[in-house]
């Protein structure tokens, strides 16, 4: 049993088949509350109901990038320089992109309903926008040539500037947006009056979102290893070749 | 900090060094007043093609100056790091044990002047072109501004600058790299320059606030550059 | 229900992108898995 799911899935142990498992059942209980048991808001309406995939993305999505930003510290901190952290981080950043990618596409689909627009310069939106811009130049970084540990080295640099960046980022839009003042429009933030089955509906979601992360983390940092392993075989292999050729003249 | 040889080499030497290097580099090869400079100055005639109104431009001169600066940012960064990993040079300043923080503000000084040169011409243009008007409260915000903005792009600049060198797709990385993280300078310094300018009855005591964020951009990642370029030069 | 094809897009927008992440990520490893030894592969 074990060996056939072994190679189906060369990633998974019996600790991500049980998450995975329970992911997909909260998932499904997501839906299907979100969409059809839980009532519409008195202020949003159904738009509402975006909320339960939109909140937990965003939460998922910025606990992905403190992931990244404390392994990669770790990483710089450790004596060992151990690759599990690298591998941590750039996983937990993939991942995390993924549902930044899903948050904005979901708040602008509740903006449209909600605001009317699909965008505003808010600063949580607009710092928002660029956490996503910077971790995407961070993958980008993770992909440039070099060996191993220079990846790491490069991409755990480049994930301590975004700690930094992302503050300036954020004051400098509050900063900015504070002086348009005309320029807010009807904001119907959070005052969501929320009855019980809304909020465990919300809760359940960021459960079920916290369980779809750690699964695809755990996957993809153990394929990252795969592929670090296979590539580094390849090269061991291509020397063992050369040093045959050599040999045999 | 001592060399391989055990000889003490002092930081101010190596930052003043660098820093020459780079000027002299520039003297000789004059990129940035032959290339760069032509290519500002086109930019901020083809935004006044596209904008096609005194009105509109008078208000946004203060943006397109910073954002003619940025796009003229990239170039020079790249132009000083290919010269110096096309001949290994800071491969060989590594290998000499060198301080590294010190190429770091070397560099950075180096790219700072450049940059400022660059900004004086652009801003004269936004008054010859755009017909902005500079009173003398003005000019002494604008020049804050320059200093201390221009101290944090050169900053950034020279850390990411660093940090592509040497990589295969560089030149479509750094601008990826790096627009994200100048936002804050762009915001910063184009409402503290229409302050300056007084554009859109902007006053010019609002432009100081904005001169405060870009002197603790400037610090953080002077600070975050001299440590974190060390590393991601090395090997 | 009002506004259905913005609120399903959402659902259908969120649902889906995990799901290719999740499958890309297991065929990556699929594909690379048996050039690595169990040795290697720390989590069995």
């Amino acid at each position: 049993m074990s060996q056939v799911l072994q190679r189906t899935s060369p990633t998974g142990t019996r600790a991500t088949r049980v998450i995975g498992a329970t992911s997909i059942l909260v998932m499904a209980w997501v839906v299907i509350s979100g969409l059809l048991l839980t009532p519409q808001d008195v202020v949003q309406g159904e738009s509402v109901r975006i909320m339960y995939v939109h909140v937990p993305s965003a939460w998922i999505a910025y606990l992905a990038f403190i992931f990244t930003a404390v392994a990669s510290a770790s990483w710089l901190i450790s004596k060992k320089h151990s690759m599990g952290f690298d591998r941590f981080a750039g996983a937990s950043a993939e991942v995390g992109v993924m549902f930044m990618a899903i948050t904005l596409v979901t708040g602008s689909l509740w903006g449209r309903l909600t605001w009317g627009e699909f965008w505003q310069w808010d600063p949580r939106l607009t710092t928002t926008a660029f956490l996503f811009v910077t971790y995407i130049g961070y993958l980008a970084v993770r992909r440039l040539e070099g060996s191993i540990e220079q990846r790491a080295r490069r991409s755990a640099v480049v994930a301590m500037l975004a700690v930094l960046e992302i503050p300036l980022v954020h004051f400098s839009v509050v900063l900015w947006r504070s002086l348009h003042q005309g320029a807010t429009v009807l904001n119907p933030n959070g005052d969501v009056k929320m009855d019980d089955l809304m909020l465990f509906t919300l809760f359940s979601g960021v459960v079920g979102f916290t369980l779809v992360f750690i699964w695809l983390v755990l996957h993809r940092q153990r394929t990252m290893l795969l592929v670090d392993v296979a590539n580094n075989q390849g090269l061991d292999a291509a020397i063992v070749a050369r040093r045959a050729e050599r040999s045999a003249n | 900090m001592k060399n391989i040889s055990g000889i003490k080499v002092a930081k101010g030497k190596v930052v003043s060094a660098v820093l020459l290097k780079d000027l002299r580099i520039e003297l000789r090869s004059r990129v940035v007043t032959n290339q760069v400079l032509p290519f500002a100055g086109l930019v901020m005639v083809m935004f006044a093609f596209a904008l096609d109104n005194d009105d509109v431009l008078e208000r946004v001169a203060g943006g397109l100056i910073w954002l003619a600066t940025l796009f003229s940012l990239f170039m020079i960064v790249q132009r000083s790091f290919a010269i110096d990993t096309a001949d290994g040079a800071l491969d060989s300043l590594r290998v000499a044990g060198i301080d590294l923080s010190a190429v770091f503000f070397g560099k950075a000084i180096a790219l700072a002047l450049k940059l400022i040169a660059l900004e004086i011409v652009l801003i004269c243009g936004a008054v010859l072109l755009y017909r902005v008007e500079l009173s003398a409260n003005g000019l002494v915000l604008l020049v804050t501004c320059v200093l201390c903005a221009t101290s944090g792009l050169a900053f950034v600049g020279t850390l990411y600058g660093g940090l592509t060198a040497g990589a295969k797709g560089r030149e479509t990385l750094l601008p990826l790299l790096l627009l994200p993280v100048v936002a804050p300078v762009l915001i910063a310094a184009t409402r503290a320059t229409e302050a300056a300018f007084g554009s859109g009855g902007a006053q010019t005591s609002e432009g100081w606030a904005w001169v405060g964020l870009l002197t603790v951009f400037a610090a953080v990642f002077g600070v975050g550059g001299s440590l974190a370029f060390g590393p991601l030069i090395d090997e | 229900m009002k506004d259905a094809g913005f609120i399903f897009g959402s659902y259908i927008v969120t649902l889906g992108a995990i799901l290719l992440f999740a499958v890309s990520t297991l065929r990556r490893a699929k594909k690379s898995s048996h050039l690595v030894t169990d040795k290697d592969k720390t989590w069995l």
